[in-house]
């Protein structure tokens, strides 16, 4: 059974409701920051921070483990591990955000129409995204590959687009339930715009689902290009990525020197439950905080 | 009379968020067998708290003090079978039936499901109960009805739903909590006379909840208005309209508009109600009430007896007579 | 407030005489249901009509209409001299209309949106109608929180921290915020606290004393009806059944739903009587 006992005064003198946010974190919420802050820096400085060449391959040293500077050792083709891993951040942690940022965008703009206008608008978009939904990610990326050539780009916007119903689907949801406030209508009343209400009013109220779901994509985004990119269709070899890299090291794995694909899969789950945590976190202390 | 019900310096405190709050603070009533109480207050006043308490529902982690004796058992050290054949006595009825009640089951299942389990009753058995019981609360075709899903019933049908299948565990005592705040006022007063139908058939008691004083004042013997945890005043219903001990009692007969006339303005109570662990030292009402004194501030009022009824004012006395001057009323 | 500031055209042009609010033959048809039929009235100037009935009478539906939330099937609503039968086809149409007819709805817990307070949202409805700058807006503001009757802390907190009744006064000021002439008040009062529906029904009669608005209130609660309305339309099932001075509808009841809801109402000496005994007692 649940409690509704309002207690207005105590409420309002808490502290604001971001800082609140951030108490709710516990130290998980906070090896996370680390984890995202770790692999953002990464993306940036790649290239600057990677001690050698990650395309400069000595094939004598292939599958050659940790020794001196080279503190992961050395791949299948004898090229610096950590260098790779350095350098190949920058597409896997980009990449995948701006297919999360993409899927979010579409997603979200089809949830506002559909919620908004309703009737005729609704049923027509939601067959469109029932459609659309049916299509697995890869099959659409491999799809795209075959018709634009396998690149980063094409498995990108394949895989935004196929994200994007399942956005669209949560977020509709949410729109609905807050379209039919009363403080929506009011405002109608007001002779207040569509595009303002949405804008203004009931998107930010939608906002913490918004994030929660392009935090979820991002983690679907990154572990899914990296497949695409172990299937040759996105990043291209001898680009480095981690993708790539855990499909690199198959070859090194059969021979019994796992460590390439270990450092590589390892890196992409520490970054994906990071973004995951945080984004889950985040949603429910901002629901916590706002109702 | 002798006491059916008897709630003695009941104390709750709930916890949440912020840590544990009192809701309240030493609460007495009795209810004799066949009576119905009446029981009033605004929101955060602790009515429905009480009956929860009474019904033993209240939410996880509650802390309990004083005693709630109900036909000679202590509830509040009940549980297992003797806390289930409790709730079995003493029936609830909510405000919204539509929250507690199973949309994707019939009628009937939702009905008979405790009489089946609980009491091995037979399946043609139990419906041949529930259909007397739909018929009782005045409900016709009760077959057809009970082969409805609930979202085929009005509101109003759905409230009456609930109150038969609360008469088929056979209880003594029924607590009304608000459970006619939702529905339109001709299905109020039908289901008001429904209530009161069956509190002379079946010599049911009742605790009837609720924020409308003459709606109490209507069909209760007595009744107890609650403000921030407390009891404030226990008086003969028909008494309490007119004649009311407690500034507050008098402020919500005054506060309310009068159907008959039209006041030039209404005597509104400042500020708004309070939570029992809101509420400031000394009378809760003071900071609201036209009466207050210092020493009200100064001093935490305690029930006393005054002419038939009891009041937790120590102006009461004083003050007799003269709290509806100039109202409407 | 002063005139330089607010300073609607339609304000002047208004003649006393004639109806503020005109509706005529309205209809409306959800799907085979009708759920108004040839509604027809008019509201004068600074007077108060009082729609009545049940859930399922259409009442709600009519508050809908003519605030533009509805667009009728059939029938006209002229306010202020300008037809709002047909959905605004530009914004500053839309926005002239805004400025004529408001609404305050029954739940003041989703009436505010949570992200911002009376101020800001005052202020917000203010940037859309009017050119007014910042110190005028603020003034404007200022003034409406003392009209409904909040300090300055409750006109600035966010919705979470004010209480219902509260939460329903900044609902109230929003409403006034571009000035109406037709304030339409869907059971405002009902969600509220008994202490605290007083405090706000004198709001409301102080707010018509002052601004000379005219109110439609939708109500089932024929207390609130008597306190606040001059006149009275009874509706039953999308039809009106009877109609009048509130004072001799509610004491004098012609319709026999109109007797039925008015033997419902408790009070002293109140009986409550099965429908079965009403009906054996009527043969």
């Amino acid at each position: 059974m649940s409690i509704e006992i309002v207690d207005p005064v105590a409420e309002a003198e808490e502290a604001s409701p971001d800082r609140r946010t951030l108490r709710r974190l516990g130290w998980v919420g906070w090896i996370s920051i680390g984890v995202i802050v770790l692999a953002l820096l990464m993306a940036v400085l790649g290239p600057i921070l990677a001690p050698f060449d990650p395309n400069q391959g000595d094939l004598s040293f292939a599958n050659v483990g940790p020794f001196g500077q080279h503190l992961l050792g050395f791949d299948g083709q004898g090229r610096d591990v950590l260098s790779r891993l350095l350098v190949g951040a920058r597409t896997a942690i980009f990449g995948a955000a701006a297919v999360a940022l993409v899927a979010v965008v579409i997603g979200t703009t089809l949830a506002l129409v559909t919620a908004w206008f309703g009737g005729k608008v609704d049923a027509t978009a939601s067959v469109v995204i029932d459609v659309v939904f049916a299509f697995p990610g890869i099959l659409l990326a491999i799809l795209a590959a075959a018709v634009f050539g396998p690149s980063l780009f094409s498995a990108g916007l394949a895989l935004a687009i196929a994200y994007s119903p399942y956005v669209a689907r949560v977020l509709r949801g949410a729109a609905l339930k807050e379209r039919a406030m009363t403080y929506i209508a009011a405002l109608e009343v007001q002779g207040f715009g569509a595009w303002r209400l949405c804008a203004r009013h009931l998107l930010p109220n939608i906002s913490s689902l918004i994030v929660a779901q392009g935090t979820i994509l991002f983690g679907f985004a990154m572990v899914d290009l990296a497949a695409i990119s172990f299937l040759g269709l996105g990043v291209q070899t001898p680009q480095a990525d981690w993708g790539v890299m855990v499909s690199e090291g198959k070859t090194s794995l059969l021979q019994g020197y796992p460590l390439v694909s270990i450092s590589a899969v390892l890196c992409i789950v520490a970054v994906v439950a990071a973004v995951s945590f945080l984004g889950d976190r985040l949603d429910t202390s901002s629901k916590a905080v706002n109702r | 009379m002798s006491a059916l019900l008897e709630v003695r310096d009941l104390t709750v405190q709930l916890k949440m968020d912020s840590g544990m709050r009192e809701v309240i603070t030493g609460t007495s009533l009795t209810i004799a067998e066949g009576e119905a109480m009446g029981l009033v207050g605004e929101s955060g006043s602790g009515k429905s708290m009480t009956a929860k308490a009474i019904a033993r529902l209240l939410p996880d982690g509650a802390d309990v003090q004083g005693s709630v004796t109900f036909d000679g058992t202590d509830v509040l050290a009940l549980d297992g079978d003797a806390l289930r054949k409790h709730r079995a006595q003493v029936a609830v009825v909510f405000q919204d039936p539509r929250a507690h009640i199973n949309p994707v089951r019939r009628i009937e299942d939702f009905m008979t499901e405790s009489l089946r389990i609980l009491e091995s009753v037979s399946k043609p058995d139990a419906a041949k109960r529930a259909a007397a019981a739909l018929e009782e609360v005045g409900i016709d075709d009760p077959g057809k009805r009970l082969r409805q899903f609930p979202h085929e019933l009005s509101g109003g049908m759905l409230q009456r739903v609930m109150i038969a299948t609360a008469l088929l565990s056979e209880p003594r005592l029924l607590l009304a909590d608000e459970c006619t705040t939702a529905l339109d006022v001709t299905t109020q007063a039908e289901v008001m006379a429904i209530l009161d139908d069956l509190r002379r058939d079946r010599g049911l008691s009742m605790l009837f909840i609720t924020h409308d004083l003459e709606l109490a004042g209507a069909v209760c013997d007595r009744t107890c208005v609650m403000y921030a945890g407390q009891v404030v005043e226990t008086r003969a219903a028909s008494l309490l309209h007119g004649d009311p001990l407690h500034p507050y009692s008098a402020a919500l007969v005054q506060a309310r508009p009068d159907i008959s006339s039209t006041a030039e303005r209404l005597v509104a109570i400042p500020g708004r109600p309070v939570s029992a662990f809101e509420a400031p030292s000394g009378c809760r009402f003071a900071p609201r009430c036209p009466h207050a004194e210092d020493a009200c501030r100064a001093e935490e009022q305690v029930l006393t007896e005054l002419d038939g009824g009891r009041v937790r004012c120590r102006r009461a006395a004083e003050l007799r007579g003269r709290l509806l001057d100039g109202a409407h009323v | 407030m002063s005139d330089e500031v607010r300073g609607p055209a339609t304000r002047a042009t208004l003649d006393d005489a004639q109806p503020v609010l005109s509706v005529r033959n309205l209809r409306k048809v959800f799907g085979t249901q009708v759920a108004v039929d040839d509604m027809t009235f008019d509201l004068m100037p600074g007077r108060s009509l009082a729609i009545v009935g049940e859930s399922g009478s259409g009442k709600t539906t009519v508050a809908r209409m003519i605030c533009g939330l509805e667009k009728p099937t059939s029938g006209t609503i002229t306010a202020c001299g300008r037809d709002r039968s047909k959905p605004a086809r530009r914004g500053s149409e839309r926005k002239a209309r805004g400025r004529e007819v408001q609404i305050v709805f029954q739940d003041p817990y989703s009436s505010l949106d949570p992200r911002q307070s009376g101020a800001e949202l005052i202020d917000e409805v203010l940037r859309v109608h009017h050119d007014h700058d910042a110190a005028d807006r603020k003034r404007i503001v200022a003034e409406l929180a003392e009209v409904v009757g909040l300090d300055q802390r409750q006109i600035n907190a966010l919705p979470k921290a004010l209480s219902g009744g509260q939460r329903q006064r900044v609902a109230i000021a929003r409403a006034l915020a571009t000035d109406p002439r037709v304030l339409i008040l869907d059971e405002s009062v009902a969600a509220l606290d008994v202490s605290i529906q007083a405090q706000v029904l004198n709001v409301l009669a102080d707010i018509r004393d002052d601004r000379g608005i005219s109110y439609i209130l939708i109500s089932h609660d024929l207390a609130v009806v008597r306190q606040l309305t001059e006149e009275t339309i009874v509706m039953q099932r999308g039809v009106v059944v009877e109609r009048g001075e509130t004072g001799q509808v509610l004491d004098d009841p012609q319709h026999p739903y109109t007797k039925l809801l008015r033997a419902s109402v408790p009070g002293p000496g109140w009986k409550p009587q099965r429908m079965r005994d009403r009906i054996a007692a009527q043969a």
